[in-house]
């Protein structure tokens, strides 16, 4: 067997996640039910932000304050976010309930629950980045909280380069590769079975 | 905007306050239309495919 890095990589992947687990085409019984649609909701729900957010990027605040186009694709970013956390805590409730930490599944609960704190950081930036009178509100509210607990020389609430430079940068790449694992490690694992079902395995090993 | 709805959002929101707990009732029928969206993804049957 090649001694080479990209071999080795290779081979733990196609026996930890091989090709028919990445993408199934099938699923066990117990995954036909409306609990366990949440999460690929959140995540179509991640991709309208995501594609909202880059034409908001490109076409800036001038744009989307002031045009009609502008004003939908704004209200698109703003809600699809709202619809985000919804799906989120509801695949989280569902997940919690199922105690889906089950069947070695610790790194995908743990995943799960740093993508809810990473939201949570996106979605604050992104009300201090309006642009408006809302954000600068939330901003003058939010530097005391800051202030006192001693972080507000490194995370200026009120710096609007930073926080949008970690709202449309750092965060998104951040919450995207905790996505892209939690996805991964969902797939590797299987979607965990009800509390009294057998698990079924894809095949490969779980 | 025109109608109820822009009369019911564009005015600060109505707080209910009871003992320590504080919420606005925009928060609060958020946070029941979940629990309803929740119970009815628990309780609603998955439709059957057809083979």
């Amino acid at each position: 067997m090649s001694e080479m890095w990209t071999a080795k990589l290779r081979n733990k992947w196609q026996k930890n996640l091989p090709i028919e687990k990445l993408l199934p085409d099938d699923q066990p019984a117990y995954v036909s039910s409306w609990i366990y649609v949440f999460g690929v909701l959140t995540l179509a729900a991640l991709a309208v932000i995501i594609a909202s957010g880059v034409v908001l990027a490109f076409e800036g605040p001038a744009w989307y304050h002031v045009s009609d186009a502008g004003k939908f694709i704004n209200s698109l970013h703003f809600w699809s976010v709202q619809l985000f956390f919804v799906f989120m805590v509801i695949h989280l409730w569902g997940k919690f309930w199922m105690a889906a930490w089950r069947g070695n599944r610790f790194a995908t609960w743990m995943t799960g629950a740093v993508a809810f704190v990473a939201s949570i950081a996106t979605a604050f930036t992104g009300y201090l980045v309006q642009t408006n009178f809302d954000s600068q509100w939330i901003s003058f509210e939010a530097k005391d909280g800051f202030n006192s607990m001693g972080i507000g020389a490194w995370f200026n609430v009120t710096n609007l380069g930073q926080m949008l430079l970690l709202h449309v940068a750092f965060l998104p790449l951040i919450l995207g590769a905790i996505t892209v694992v939690h996805v991964l490690m969902v797939r590797k694992r299987g979607v965990v079975p009800p509390i009294d079902a057998e698990p079924v395995s894809l095949g490969g090993r779980s | 905007m025109t109608g109820w709805f822009s009369s019911f959002m564009n005015h600060p929101a109505t707080y209910l306050h009871t003992g320590w707990l504080q919420i606005s009732i925009s928060n609060l029928l958020v946070i029941l239309l979940m629990l309803v969206v929740f119970s009815l993804a628990v309780l609603l049957p998955f439709p059957e495919e057809k083979k």
